[in-house]
């Protein structure tokens, strides 16, 4: 392809964030694919190419355990966040008056940008022994003992990382909901279909790639957060990237936290993949 | 419409949830009580006046700020580079490049922070300075300034720039004269989306903090102490006051400069 005068000139305009975002993450992420390969030996880094980590992080029962917990909360995170937001970023494009819209949107957004690790904490509070949702409760006479099944745990961190990565969800349905064209519905409603089926066959599947946007963009950050489960997660809670940030800054064994971060990153890729494959198939079954 | 009725009830729920810690954060910071659970005590402004007294975290604040500072400068220009080279100008790779700019919004963050500690201790055997969390941060925030300059840039009428370039002005000096005071509020939207998300941001800092810690750092090294937490309570009050003054100042020049291109506003940020 030859390079015409405004094409070179669209190039050098780019080269600057291109050339950063290169030198700062891809050059970095392959130097941590082949850290991976090394070893740590106590004090000193042994530069010879090996698998061992990459069979160690196999065979280690703790180390499986971790991601396999990780992947399936921030599945469960991904799926609460995105049918909770679903319904809001309906509400905001079909309900509210088309001037309140950008009013409705900056309030969803308020709280995403404020204190993200007071924000965890305060959670910690509202789920804890002595927190919100137990004195009121029982304050209400609902329930006798406070519940312990919602802090500590898996469950806790669920909640608290769906309120976190709301707007993430709400904000890709929400444009794709407004890109809709509103006579595509008035036609299937007047070609007979009731208000349930005009959704299903209608709003849905038109719906689909920013409910597809909004799964990846909450699935892949939580698999790698270690502030929520070390609040609010108790032992039972943990995930890989506390793992690998102790791996990192605690037992200095960075060739140990590369492999980790690696395999956490190709799991993560294959399920984002995979989900874009089978949401392909539903729509093309679909149409 | 019951069902309309239905999906707002169900919003405003949502909203509360949403707002469930922020409305509980300046209850704890007046309450007088050093325990921070219910039922609340007293009224007082202790919390906020030891604040006042404590020197390491004013050298944190300090240290934030300047992240922050630069940090908001650096991305802001790099994504007026990305968003006018994408909204303007075709070139070969353009959406693979483009792509590769945006990839980092959703890199989990620890990623960010394990590739970059790698390469600066291990390959080069750097130290760490607030330049490395800056470097980081610049690299997180550019893609959310892109997103915002793409509909600034998007929006505006290329046949202005023509007419200015037809009249006799150079390239640069009728983007300086035309494009940039139209795009203006857009880029004071990038600067303080991303001077708001580099103060806030902990993951990557934690990891790449040296001697010097900046403010989220230094909260997470007071939540260990049970006896500092109304302190931090404090603190977080102050916070979320001023992010959400620096969002709605960011959301006024927002819309200004959908005013000033003529468009119709759909939506927020992002």
């Amino acid at each position: 392809m030859r390079f015409d005068r405004a094409s070179r000139r669209g190039l050098l305009l780019v080269s600057p964030p291109a050339v950063y975002v290169f030198v700062l993450m891809a050059a970095p992420l392959a130097a941590v694919v082949l850290l991976s390969f090394w070893t740590q030996d106590f004090l000193t880094l042994d530069r010879t190419f090996t698998l061992k980590n990459y069979r160690e992080a196999v065979s280690e029962p703790l180390y499986r355990q971790l991601l396999v917990r990780s992947l399936m909360i921030s599945g469960a995170v991904t799926v609460v966040t995105v049918l909770l937001a679903f319904p809001i970023a309906y509400y905001v494009s079909f309900h509210v008056a088309p001037k309140r819209k950008s009013l409705w949107i900056f309030l969803i957004t308020i709280p995403f940008w404020t204190s993200y690790l007071i924000r965890v904490f305060l959670w910690k509070v509202i789920l804890g022994f002595n927190g919100v949702v137990n004195s009121g409760l029982q304050g209400l006479g609902l329930i006798e003992e406070p519940l312990t099944i919602i802090l500590y745990n898996a469950n806790a961190v669920v909640i608290t990382l769906a309120h976190a990565f709301a707007p993430f969800a709400i904000l890709p349905i929400f444009v794709a909901l407004e890109r809709i064209d509103r006579s595509l519905l008035e036609a299937a409603q007047d070609l007979g279909e009731n208000a349930w089926q005009t959704f299903r066959r209608v709003t849905l599947p038109l719906a689909m790639p920013g409910v597809v946007a909004a799964v990846l963009i909450v699935f892949i950050p939580t698999v790698g957060d270690y502030v929520t489960p070390r609040l609010v997660g108790g032992p039972n809670g943990l995930m890989i990237a506390n793992m690998i940030q102790t791996q990192f800054l605690k037992i200095n064994n960075a060739p140990m936290g590369a492999t980790l971060a690696v395999i956490a990153m190709l799991s993560v890729t294959v399920i984002a993949l995979l989900f874009i494959w089978a949401n392909r198939r539903w729509l093309r079954g679909q149409g | 419409m019951r069902k309309g009725r239905l999906l707002s009830v169900y919003a405003l729920a949502y909203l509360v949830f949403l707002y469930a810690p922020i409305i509980l954060l300046p209850l704890f910071a007046f309450n007088s009580s050093s325990i921070i659970a219910f039922p609340l005590k007293g009224f007082t402004t202790d919390w906020f006046s030891e604040l006042r007294t404590i020197e390491a975290l004013h050298a944190a604040v300090w240290t934030s700020l300047f992240i922050a500072v630069v940090t908001a400068v650096f991305s802001t220009l790099l994504g007026i580079c990305a968003a006018r080279a994408g909204t303007r100008h075709n070139f070969p790779g353009k959406g693979g490049i483009l792509g590769m700019i945006m990839l980092p919004i959703v890199l989990p963050e620890i990623i960010v922070a394990v590739s970059l500690i790698v390469v600066i201790i291990q390959f080069f055997g750097f130290g760490l300075t607030r330049w490395a969390v800056i470097a980081a941060h610049v690299l997180i925030c550019t893609p959310f300034c892109v997103a915002i300059l793409n509909s600034s840039f998007g929006n505006l009428d290329a046949s202005l720039e023509e007419a200015a370039i037809d009249l006799g002005e150079s390239r640069f000096s009728s983007f300086r004269l035309i494009t940039l005071p139209l795009v203006a509020p857009g880029l004071i939207a990038c600067f303080l989306i991303s001077f708001t998300i580099s103060l806030d941001e902990f993951i990557i800092a934690f990891f790449l903090t040296g001697t010097e810690p900046t403010l989220p750092v230094y909260i997470w090294s007071l939540l260990r102490f049970p006896q500092r937490l109304p302190v931090v309570m404090a603190l977080g009050t102050i916070l979320v006051a001023l992010s959400i003054l620096l969002l709605i100042l960011a959301e006024y020049f927002r819309r200004r400069g959908l005013k000033r291109t003529g468009k119709e506003d759909h939506g927020g940020f992002l």
